[in-house]
């Protein structure tokens, strides 16, 4: 097991190196530079030259990028261009915001999704299961900005029961994580049902009934416990998706988090701290990829045999 | 005294294919009914009737009754059928592959029947257990049971899977093609193994099987099902000695024998026909070297067999009494 797992984690070097160039790369091809921002209207080229020397911005790419990718090694995540900070402070200050909601939205997908999905599988093709499967095929469906729209215009404008936006108080998370976590609860909720029906199938379940168990603690104990190893590898695996995903909703919502700052950066051409951005939510997803693994091998001994 | 399982006239459905019809059998205490028959003769349906499963695979008795000790199933709440599964009625899987729960020790798997059925605490339940893989000639059980289903080979799979059955002291097993995925070298100990605690214990044993050479090795009785309907019943040996009806006799047939020349082996031309197309009269006429005309208009009633009493059969035309 650890073994593997060290080499779970060695796996994932090339692939940071490959982000990392994809980052860096994107973005210095987008047209105009951060150098555009910072210039009064009418500068002479000579101040442009001084300003981008500044900004080590003169220097053939590859070398740019081997600068930056040294720092980050280092845990230099550089200043911002812009905003003239050190972009460690800027992601500091916005990430807790996001950790924040994507927690709670990871949360509310778990929790809601498993349980209707555990309600839709055991009645299966009655009326719980097709009221179910109609909201998973709408929760999977709409678009999060526009879920967050309406949403934003029902509870917060019509009700008025939660502000429109802004982070202040527990009341504003309501609606962003309710946007964010409805699109992962129908997919919870999809292969929690799809995973239980076809557990319920299997041969050894038959025996645990001619065993003279209650069908209660056969869909619990054993059937449940099979279906569980998908979905934690899917919950396991949005983590990045979600602190993705949480880019738009915030934008929609103007609260504070990474992915309103990285908005933004962009709009600034502010390399630093873009990518800076970029590669928090790159780590996020390998992150949460290498959890998936960890946890399917600690919930099923097959797949801790397959690694030995 | 009543048998310990009685199935009287039984009818089963799925859907609207009529799978059994009018199946009697009966496992007294101490006893090995050998239920034979090919594939899709409804041999492993007739068990799970016996089982009080049937709802599982959407089955339903449409005729007769299934008995435990004298009492009906159908009348029982699905409690008391619960009751009885695991506790007086032990279940021994055709596939032991795939019959163990893939992410539970198997340990754990043996002890939950005892800890429910006989109410034992965690520790008397594994001490049980450990003594009843012993006495399934697993070596080193105490170790074996802590061990997950994908570590151990087909044959120790069906002896953890034959240990949950023994684990509530049942009256009756129930072993449905219990060897047919083994190696044919496991094939005879486990057959070995399953007969003797049987015997050891007085308890029944209802022995589904293809393979006639099992049930001549280790049955009292058997009882012959062809396309959902009983063909021929009685004790091994008279049956064995002078099958009175033509697919006994052919089965009897396929079995390979010691000394035989090449090629002279027999099988049975034909296949078992499908439920949505049983033929008229007698379901075996069309693969049956004896048919006349008759045999395809008129159902054949089960009538005994011979002068021998024992047994009874469902041929219009029955073998004549060897020697």
């Amino acid at each position: 097991m650890l073994s593997y797992l060290i080499r779970r984690i060695l796996m994932l070097v090339p692939v940071f190196l490959a982000v990392s160039v994809i980052i860096f790369g994107i973005l210095h091809f987008i047209p105009g530079d951060p150098v555009d921002n910072l210039l009064k209207v009418g500068s002479s080229p000579g101040a442009r030259a001084e300003m981008e020397a500044r900004y080590g911005l003169d220097r053939p790419l590859p070398v740019q990028y081997g600068l930056w990718l040294g720092k980050v090694l280092q845990g230099d995540l550089g200043t911002a261009i812009v905003a003239r900070r050190p972009v460690a402070d800027l992601i500091a200050q916005a990430l807790p915001h996001s950790l924040r909601l994507g927690g709670l939205a990871l949360l509310f997908s778990t929790v809601m999704g498993v349980g209707l999905g555990i309600v839709a599988a055991l009645n299966r093709d009655r009326w719980p299961d097709r009221l179910v499967m109609g909201g998973v095929l709408l929760g999977s469906t709409l678009p999060s900005f526009w879920l967050g729209l309406i949403l934003m215009l029902v509870f917060s404008v019509w009700l008025g029961w939660f502000p429109v936006s802004g982070a202040r108080n527990a009341a504003a998370l309501v609606l962003p994580v309710l946007t964010i976590g409805l699109g992962g609860t129908a997919l919870v909720a999809r292969i929690t049902r799809v995973s239980m029906i076809e557990a319920a199938g299997r041969d050894f379940v038959t025996l645990l009934h001619a065993k003279g168990l209650s069908p209660l603690r056969i869909q619990l104990l054993h059937v449940l416990r099979h279906a569980l190893i998908p979905v934690v590898t899917i919950l396991a695996l949005r983590i990045g998706w979600i602190l993705g995903g949480a880019v738009t909703v915030e934008v929609v919502f103007a609260r504070a988090g990474l992915g309103t700052l990285l908005i933004k950066s962009l709009g600034q051409h502010d390399y630093p701290v873009v990518q800076a951005c970029l590669l928090m939510l790159a780590m996020a997803v390998m992150l949460g990829t290498l959890l998936g693994d960890i946890l399917q091998a600690m919930m099923d001994a097959r797949v801790r045999a397959a690694m030995e | 005294m009543t048998a310990l399982l009685q199935v009287t006239d039984l009818s089963v459905a799925i859907g609207a294919l009529r799978l059994l019809d009018g199946v009697s059998l009966s496992v007294e205490r101490g006893q090995i009914l050998g239920l034979v028959g090919e594939s899709g003769s409804g041999k492993s349906l007739t068990a799970t009737a016996a089982m009080g499963l049937l709802p599982l695979i959407g089955g339903r008795v449409t005729g007769g009754a299934v008995y435990f000790d004298g009492r009906d199933l159908a009348r029982m709440s699905e409690a008391e059928r619960r009751g009885l599964r695991g506790r007086r009625i032990g279940f021994v899987t055709q596939n032991p592959m795939t019959a163990l729960d893939p992410v539970q020790r198997v340990g754990e798997q043996i002890d939950v029947v005892s800890r429910l059925h006989l109410g034992l605490s965690k520790a008397a339940a594994r001490a049980r257990t450990v003594d009843l893989m012993t006495q399934l000639r697993i070596p080193e059980a105490a170790a074996v049971a802590e061990a997950w289903p994908h570590q151990l080979s087909g044959g120790m799979k069906q002896r953890i899977v034959i240990a949950m059955a023994l684990a509530g002291e049942p009256d009756l097993i129930i072993a449905d093609e219990p060897t047919t995925a083994l190696d044919v070298t496991v094939q005879a100990q486990i057959i070995q193994i399953l007969g003797g605690l049987v015997r050891e214990r007085g308890m029944g044993l209802l022995l589904i099987t293809h393979d006639m050479g099992v049930v001549a090795q280790v049955c009292d009785r058997v009882a012959v099902l062809y396309a959902g309907r009983l063909a021929e019943d009685g004790a091994v040996g008279p049956i064995f000695a002078a099958p009175a009806h033509p697919y006994t006799a052919a089965l009897i047939g396929c079995i390979p024998q010691d000394g035989m020349a090449p090629g002279s082996l027999r099988g049975i031309p034909g296949v078992v026909p499908s439920a949505r197309a049983f033929p008229s009269g007698c379901r075996f006429h069309p693969r049956c070297a004896r048919a006349t005309p008759d045999c395809a208009a008129q159902v054949p009633p089960l009538a005994p067999r011979g002068a021998a009493g024992a047994g009874r059969a469902a041929c219009l035309h029955m073998l004549p009494e060897a020697g």
